[in-house]
């Protein structure tokens, strides 16, 4: 049945979406083999089922996690946000705020990133927007005590939330690792344990994402994605190997560089999206039987 | 030189000497491990498409050369056929004779152009010319403040509308009073940092490609994440069409990805790939080498 329902080339296509989507080959290879062999078990027919069986897979392996947000009672929440350079770590941080600004809550910035030129003023700009106060210090002082004024700061106005912005960094710079190690002790010390460690990933991101939320894990203990930039045409699947890997899930994503362009992580939108490409070409749908 | 990607291949061909032609099989056997290195490294798989059936015309028949076994003859030649795409040699800045000579910078959001801009200002003071920065990035909060601070760091002056930030200024209009700027102040190079843009959004692409006709650039440069996927063909492509760049910059570089989106972008835009930007600091900048950046593509 197999053999004369569903082309090799049907296969390969679907294989290609994946591809083309950046889910990685490992992760390609793995997910398609195991469809054929569901596809072989269940009598999946054509092109069409198949890719349906596909979409189900993954929506059921993105779908089970937890993607609420951690807050707690007992003093302001904290959310720590981090990722490598120029992926949206700052422009999420304001949406964020205006979230919880709007919903009558307070909400503190630390400008932990002491590093870029001009991040604070950046950071300021938004909390200033959205009314949300920030607490910055001189360009180039430590990271770690700039997220410990932000808590004691917090904690003093009686603030329900604090947000942590931190220096892009990349992973592969151990002294720029260890320095954001230091930033979460720091909060962890203070708050009990940090709510939230946030790693903002670019949907434009090809393979070194993976290596990215790796990285970021293993310094952070990362508790969820941020995936940014998903206005574009990158439909970011590498989150796909994430979630595989490491079973991080993506908790929120981002949609534009607008105040309101921030939204939960959708796994049914996400699916369709990666294979939007194919649907349009309905080649998949070819029945050769 | 042939390491990670070689100990695949010896595990495929057996490692084994061996004189004549290169046959079919061989060329076959290597090509499906040049192609998951290419695809691992984000190269898009159309480009790795015909980059493999490009390379497996030209090596099947090929003499094996003493010194090499099969798979490292087709190694040989995949590289070399990387290094053509490109670019042989750095192609550097070329600024014409008009004065002032604009540089415009133009690519996605945080990719790198704000930065990049203070880089090459920098540079060219280094080198005994007279830049301004033109902030023509009026949108994302602080870029103007962003490119005033990397300025002072640079020495280099900065042109920006009134209010700093303004969002109701109009950015043509200030990279079009850049030039006259640069005139009064005697500077022969204007940098025109624009904000970063996503290749769909139709409004800031038209924007893009109005501030390149107001300022007739000599060098517009579309900046690029190494880290980018395979996503790097459309946009680069969306640019090309908008601002129709003559230069390329591969960015952040100084991280761990393999960069195969060099490999893409070459290919389909035919444009060089001039500046390697490999740092947050000013002077981590640098002449992009072909030769360098295929040996990384292929893990070697
Ligand atoms: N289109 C789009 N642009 C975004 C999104 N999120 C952020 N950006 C833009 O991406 C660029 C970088 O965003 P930032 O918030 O400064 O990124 P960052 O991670 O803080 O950068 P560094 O601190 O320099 O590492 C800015 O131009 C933002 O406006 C998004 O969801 N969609
Ligand atoms: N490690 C590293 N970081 C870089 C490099 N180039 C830029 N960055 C960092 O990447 C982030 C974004 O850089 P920007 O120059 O602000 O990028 P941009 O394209 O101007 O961003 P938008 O104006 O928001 O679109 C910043 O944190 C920079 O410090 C590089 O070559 N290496
Ligand atoms: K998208
Ligand atoms: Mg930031
Ligand atoms: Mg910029």
């Amino acid at each position: 049945i197999f053999s004369r329902g569903i082309t090799d080339e049907a296969w390969d296509e679907l294989e290609e979406a994946l591809i083309a989507a950046d889910v990685g080959v490992e992760a390609t290879t793995e997910l398609v083999e195991g469809l054929r062999e569901r596809a072989r078990a269940e009598g999946i027919r054509t092109g069409d089922e198949a890719l349906g069986l596909l979409k189900e897979v993954l929506r059921l392996e993105l779908g089970v996690a937890d993607r609420t947000l951690s807050r707690r009672e007992d003093g302001p929440s904290v959310w720590l946000v981090t990722g490598v350079n120029g992926t949206g770590k700052t422009t999420s941080i304001g949406k964020l705020a205006a979230r919880h600004v709007r919903e009558d809550e307070q909400v503190v910035l630390a400008a932990a990133d002491t590093f870029r030129a001009a991040a604070a003023d950046q950071l300021e700009r938004w909390g200033e927007a959205v009314g949300a106060r920030v607490v910055r210090a001189a360009e180039g002082a430590d990271p770690a005590s700039v997220a410990f004024d932000g808590h004691a700061s917090a904690r003093a106005a009686g603030a329900d939330l604090l947000l942590v912005d931190t220096a892009g960094r990349l992973q592969n710079k151990k002294e720029l690792m260890a320095e954001l190690g230091k930033v979460k002790r720091v909060l962890d010390r203070e708050a009990g344990q940090c709510d939230e460690v946030l790693l903002v990933l670019d949907a434009t991101v090809g393979q070194n994402g993976l290596q990215q939320a790796r990285a970021f894990m293993a310094a952070v203990e990362v508790s969820g994605v941020v995936l940014t930039k998903l206005d574009g045409t990158a439909r970011g699947g590498i989150v796909i190997a994430i979630q595989r890997e490491l079973g991080l899930p993506v908790k929120l994503v981002g949609l534009g560089e607008g105040v309101d362009d921030l939204a939960p992580f959708d796994p049914d939108a996400f699916v369709e999206a990666l294979f939007a490409e194919v649907a349009q070409d309905v080649t998949l749908g070819e029945d050769e039987a | 030189m042939f390491n990670a990607l070689s100990d695949r291949l010896e595990a495929v061909l057996g490692g084994l000497k061996s004189r004549g032609k290169l046959t079919e099989e061989q060329v076959d056997a290597t090509l499906r491990e040049i192609r998951l290195a290419l695809l691992e490294a984000d190269v898009n798989f159309k480009v790795v498409k015909t980059f493999v059936a490009r390379v497996r015309e030209r090596a099947v028949g090929t003499e094996v050369s003493g010194a090499l076994n099969p798979g490292q003859q087709v190694t040989k030649i995949v590289h070399e056929e990387l290094v053509r795409i490109l670019g042989e040699q750095s192609a550097p800045l070329d600024l014409g004779s008009a004065s002032p000579a604009v540089i415009m910078l133009a690519g996605l959001q945080g990719s790198g152009k704000t930065t990049a801009a203070g880089k090459l200002a920098a540079q060219l003071k280094k080198k005994g010319r007279t830049p301004l920065l033109a902030a023509c990035d009026l949108q994302r909060p602080a870029a103007v403040d962003q490119l005033k601070v990397l300025g002072e760091r640079a020495g280099v002056a900065v042109h920006a509308p009134e209010a700093g930030g303004d969002p109701s200024a109009d950015p043509v209009a200030v990279a079009r009073s850049s030039i006259d700027e640069a005139r009064r102040l005697g500077a022969g190079v204007v940098i025109v940092d624009t904000a970063g843009r996503t290749n769909v959004d139709d409004a800031m692409m038209q924007q893009a490609s109005d501030i390149r006709e107001a300022v007739e650039p000599a060098e517009t440069l579309f900046v690029i994440d190494a880290m980018i996927g395979q996503e790097a063909v459309t946009v680069a492509k969306a640019f090309q069409e908008a601002v129709d760049f003559t230069g390329v910059i591969l960015s952040k570089l100084d991280g761990d990805a393999r960069g195969g989106a060099a490999l893409s972008v070459a290919e389909v835009t035919g444009r060089p790939i001039k500046f390697a930007s490999v740092g947050e600091k000013l002077e981590e900048f640098e002449a992009f080498h072909p030769d360098r950046m295929a040996g990384r593509i292929l893990g070697m």
